[in-house]
């Protein structure tokens, strides 16, 4: 069948272990204030304007029709690079699990081919959803971001409910599950927000580790690039005294963690 | 942390001017002047030559140094070589007002040599007998730019060292010598008069080469007796013994290892100006078992051994490429003289090579930051990740060195060509990527060939537009190339034409050189050339190659897809049409131009559609020169690399169907059309690996990173990855460039903040600030691979 991705990101090192092929699948539930990938949160293609005066007439689409067969093809092409590093293929986006049937036959062929296959999700998706992938997903990048509801629901436009739901089922339905926290400057990385965290996620030690994402401005220049409908929130990035102290609250509660993904 | 006299030195080397040095060349006219050289054969008189100036160069002892011996009477004093090519005094000049590149010669300098060095060489040189013996066909086209020709100005060069000079003082290989005179047989070989002429003289360059260290060795004593610091003249004295020593006699230190090598090294190049990289070769492998002996019997500290690897290091920086004329010097304007030391690799039984030199020898290679000699780490899947991972640390100081080589591909090249598996495995690379067997082999360059030209002629029906002249075969006008594969066959069918009139002209260059300008001396180094009797410059070698280096594989690939895809497979735009775009450079034509730049299948993205005909043009490319014989019992091979030649080539050449503007410099190496490749390393490094590397002696691949990429563990895990990967694939050869593109920008408006700045050009390192503003604008613009 076919699927909508945005990008086809070969030579992703942060994005789970070893190379990996990172595939960025169009559409999210989600409406973050300082959204990394905001072209993303449309499910269908889409035209944006690049660049900024005379030059704003040039159009780009975002977005494109691909059959999960063509897909696999592109994917198979860094297999060696996969073997060799230990690496694979991981699938982000906006949200891959937002188009679980053709997500699930992606994964299946990656894993009759004996790929490593991981899920960056932001947990807002059906549980069902993620019962139909969970036996073919080697790893879970799974973004928490606020613990507050109210706040969760000011920031990201839903409740964090079901994302925590999802969370707590997921580990314990023996799911390899790395946590990832981005790190927004009065938003997310507050004591309150980060105690909160430290909190909810004590109840699982089984996680495998927690990725503190540092703000970078990438989507910010995104916004610009696409002359995109958003407000750019001219925010301030952590130093490292900041992220240390950060860390070091989750290292206390013995939690392995790193920072950058 | 350099020492005090270390930095002195390598300060000194940095900061020397340099210049002509007219010594050689006067000397050299002297001797033949005298008439002695007429009454002797000509290798006996190419060995007398080789002798008088030895006796009379000047010695050259700088201050703190450990290592001796200098090419010219001063650091960066640089010898001519008019019996291969003499200067004119309109080369001098060019020279010494050069922006980049320059060599200084005085007014006394250029009297001289028009007065009384080129009268006396003008028509003998054998650049003069060369250009006096090639056709009108061969020249149309080396005017054209479609080749480049290495041996009408540089000897045929291009080997590197075994290990045979650590097991043997030059006195045993006379022994040898008076074996193979002993052996020959006047009754039955018509040769032997020729053999015993060569071998008379390789003997008397023995003489000459030990005679020259006991100069060295007087000289020393001299300096010792004057000397008032009394550890500074035991170090004199300890020098004068190892020059009394070696080459005469077998080394038995570091440090008379590597004096031996010196010595050695200088005796090659006084003789002729062999193009190019002469050097020691496996450096770490010749040195290791001195070095282990050195500590256990407690001759030397480590940090004196340090010391005396520097002190090496500076004496290659001291010695710029000699200078050039002509073509030559606008394709390739370097001082360096591309010696490439190897590290790592296997060892002749196969096994993992590294030892503890290698690691010392990346540690001098950090600390020197120098440009000569550049040195390049051969990686073997038998290699530990601990190698790489310290080769990557030297890398992303950001100086272009080392390179990494693929030894398990080197060797598999060497077995293809018929070497034997030791031999392979004792070889390496050298000069910018070149498969050699060390010690074993005459792996001649000859000349960088320029692939895309040829197609601008096919699409002109054998005329050359530039010029207009008709240098080609007439394979049709564009309205009968109404296929791919009739426009293919085509270029085929000039590409033919070209390789013939290249190797037709090689056949005579090589006769021209045996015949004339033997090289006595380094035949003495080469096996087996003594047992055979014959010159390393007429066949005595065990391997003879003679490769022809083609350029332009990305530019070529991308311009053929564009056609195929416009043309051909869309029929968008009819060949005429695309022609007479080119014809205007794209002018008016720019919609078009983004066409092709931007949605047309490049190589470089692992996209079959333009990686197929990638292979289609090796294929056409080695099939026109692979296995063909020189004269010298070995054949004509391909290698795929373009010093600097990428630029030169592009200049030649107008707007290509890549939508590549006229003038504008060619892709490099096997590397993708710069900023062709979108879809990062991987990508790249696959579609380059679907070149057959195995068939070729050495391909060049760039590939840039910012430093960033080499900060965290995890990365540089992921980079030996890749690495691995590629070499996996039969990959001969990658090299990083480690450095942002803003630090380049900063450095074209501010040379003066970044004189030290080194980048990997193509195949070797060089300053940035001596490179022309095409080529400092290409290496910025080289797609950075951003993480």
């Amino acid at each position: 069948m076919d699927g909508i991705i945005f990008d086809i990101k070969k030579f992703a090192l942060h994005d789970g272990p070893g190379i990996r092929t990172t595939l960025f699948f169009k559409g999210c539930p989600l409406n973050c204030l300082w959204c990394h990938n905001p072209e993303s949160r449309l499910s269908e293609p889409e035209s944006v304007n690049v660049g900024h005066g005379e030059q704003c007439k040039k159009s780009k689409m975002i977005g494109r029709k691909i059959s999960s067969d063509l897909l696999f093809q592109e994917i198979l092409k860094d297999e060696m690079f996969y073997v060799e590093s230990g690496g694979g293929v991981t699938f982000s986006g906006g949200e891959p699990m937002l188009q679980s049937e053709f997500l699930l036959e992606i994964l299946l062929k990656c894993k009759q081919n004996n790929l490593h296959t991981t899920v960056d999700t932001c947990g807002h998706v059906s549980w069902d959803q993620f019962e139909s992938v969970l036996n073919y997903v080697d790893l879970f990048l799974y973004d928490i971001k606020l613990i507050d509801e109210d706040m969760h629901r000011q920031y990201i436009s839903v409740s964090n409910e079901l994302i925590k739901e999802n969370l707590l089922k997921l580990v314990k339905a023996g799911a390899k599950v790395r946590v990832r926290i981005p790190l927004i400057a009065g938003i997310t990385d507050t004591d309150d927000n980060i105690s909160a965290t430290v909190q909810f996620l004590k109840q699982l030690p089984e996680l495998l580790a927690i990725d503190l994402l540092p703000y970078n401005k990438f989507g910010e220049d995104k916004i610009e690039r696409y002359n995109l409908p958003r407000k750019r929130l001219g925010l301030h990035l952590q130093d490292e005294a900041t992220l240390n102290s950060i860390k070091h609250k989750f290292t206390s509660e013995g939690m392995e963690v790193q920072i950058g993904g | 942390m350099l020492s005090k006299r270390i930095e002195k030195l390598r300060n000194q080397s940095l900061t020397a001017t340099p210049k002509i040095s007219l010594e050689r060349a006067r000397l050299l006219t002297e001797f033949y002047r005298s008439g002695k050289a007429d009454k002797v054969s000509i290798p006996v008189g190419r060995a007398l030559a080789f002798t008088y100036l030895l006796e009379h160069k000047e010695i050259c002892i700088n201050d703190g140094e450990l290592i001796v011996g200098e090419r010219g009477e001063v650091p960066k004093a640089t010898s001519t070589y008019p019996e291969i090519c003499t200067h004119t005094d309109k080369d001098f000049e060019i020279l010494h007002n050069r922006e980049k590149v320059w060599f200084k010669s005085s007014d006394k300098d250029r009297k001289e040599q028009i007065e009384s060095i080129a009268p006396y060489w003008t028509g003998k040189s054998l650049r003069d007998r060369i250009f006096a013996e090639l056709d009108q066909s061969w020249k149309d086209a080396y005017e054209a730019g479609v080749f480049t020709e290495f041996q009408e100005q540089r000897a045929p060069g291009h080997t590197v060292l075994d290990d045979k000079i650590y097991q043997k003082g030059l006195v045993y290989f006379k022994r040898d010598i008076d074996i193979s005179l002993a052996q020959l047989d006047f009754f039955n070989d018509p040769l032997a008069l020729d053999k015993r002429e060569e071998l008379i003289a390789m003997k008397i360059t023995i003489d000459a080469l030990i005679n020259y260290a006991e100069r060295y060795a007087d000289k020393l004593k001299v300096l010792a007796e004057e000397e008032q610091d009394s550890q500074r003249k035991k170090e004199l004295e300890q020098m004068e013994s190892i020059c009394r020593k070696v080459p005469a006699n077998a080394p038995e230190t570091v440090w008379e290892a590597l004096q031996y090598y010196w010595f050695v090294h200088i005796g090659v190049v006084t003789e002729l100006n062999t193009w190019d990289s002469f050097n020691p070769g496996r450096l770490d492998q010749h040195l290791n078992p001195f070095y282990k002996n050195d500590l256990n019997v407690g001759r030397f500290d480590e940090s004196f051994i340090r010391e005396i690897l520097q002190s090496f290091w500076v004496k290659f920086n001291n010695q710029p490429a000699p200078p050039k004329v002509g073509v030559t010097a606008r394709e390739s304007a370097t001082y360096t003289d591309f010696c490439l030391i190897n590290l790592g690799g296997v060892t002749s039984s196969g096994e993992d090579a590294s030892n503890e030199m290698t690691y010392i020898l990346m540690d001098i290679i950090e600390e020197m930051r120098i440009l000569q000699p550049s040195s390049m780490v051969q990686i073997s899947k038998k290699n530990p990740d601990r190698m790489v991972r310290r080769a990557l640390d030297v890398i992303k100081t950001g100086f272009g060195q080392p390179s990494l080589f693929n030894t398990d591909a080197i060797i598999q090249e060497m077995i293809r060509q018929g070497k034997s598996v030791e031999d392979a495995r004792c070889g390496g690379a050298s000069g910018c990527v070149e498969t050699g067997a060390f010690g074993k082999e005459s792996y001649i360059l000859t000349g960088y060939f320029n692939l895309p030209k040829v197609l601008e002629i096919t699409l002109h029906n054998g005329t050359d537009p530039q010029t207009g002249k008709l240098i080609g075969i007439k394979t049709g006008e564009s309205e009968k190339l109404n296929t791919f594969e009739k426009l293919y066959d085509a270029f085929e069918k000039q590409l033919n034409h070209f390789i013939d009139i290249k190797i037709k002209g090689n056949l005579i260059i090589e006769r021209m050189w045996a015949k004339y300008l033997p090289a006595p001396f380094l035949s003495v180094l080469v096996d087996d050339c003594i047992s055979n009797g014959t010159d390393y410059n007429n066949g005595g070698a065990r391997y003879n190659s003679s490769y022809v280096q083609g350029v332009g594989m990305g530019s070529l690939t991308d311009s053929f897809a564009s056609l195929k895809k416009h043309v051909y497979d869309n029929q968008s735009i009819s060949l005429a049409e695309f022609i007479r775009v080119l014809k205007n450079n794209f002018n008016e034509s720019e919609d078009f131009k983004d066409e092709l730049v931007n949605n047309t299948p490049k190589y470089g993205n692992d996209d079959d559609y333009a990686d197929d005909i990638s292979r289609m043009i090796f294929e056409s490319f080695f099939n026109a020169v692979d296995g063909r014989p020189n004269t010298k019992g070995g054949h004509f091979r391909i290698n795929l690399l373009p010093t600097t030649c990428h630029v030169y080539f592009g200049s030649v050449i107008g707007a290509l169907p890549d939508g590549r503007l006229a003038g504008k410099p060619l892709s490099e190496g096997i590397s993708p059309v710069q900023g062709a490749d979108r879809h990062g390393p991987t990508a790249v490094l696959k579609s380059a690996s679907k070149l057959d590397h195995v068939r070729t002696g050495g391909t060049l691949l760039n590939q840039k990173f910012i430093p960033a990429i080499f900060e965290d563990e995890t990365s540089v895990s992921k980079i030996i990855s890749l690495i691995r990967t590629y070499f996996r694939m039969d990959g001969h050869h990658i090299q990083f460039n480690v450095i942002d593109a803003d630090t380049l920008r900063d450095a074209q408006k501010n040379p003066e903040n970044y004189t030290d700045l080194i980048v990997r050009v193509a195949g070797y390192s060089d300053y940035f600030n001596d490179l022309g503003v095409e080529l400092q604008n290409e290496i910025i613009q080289r797609t950075e691979q951003s993480v």
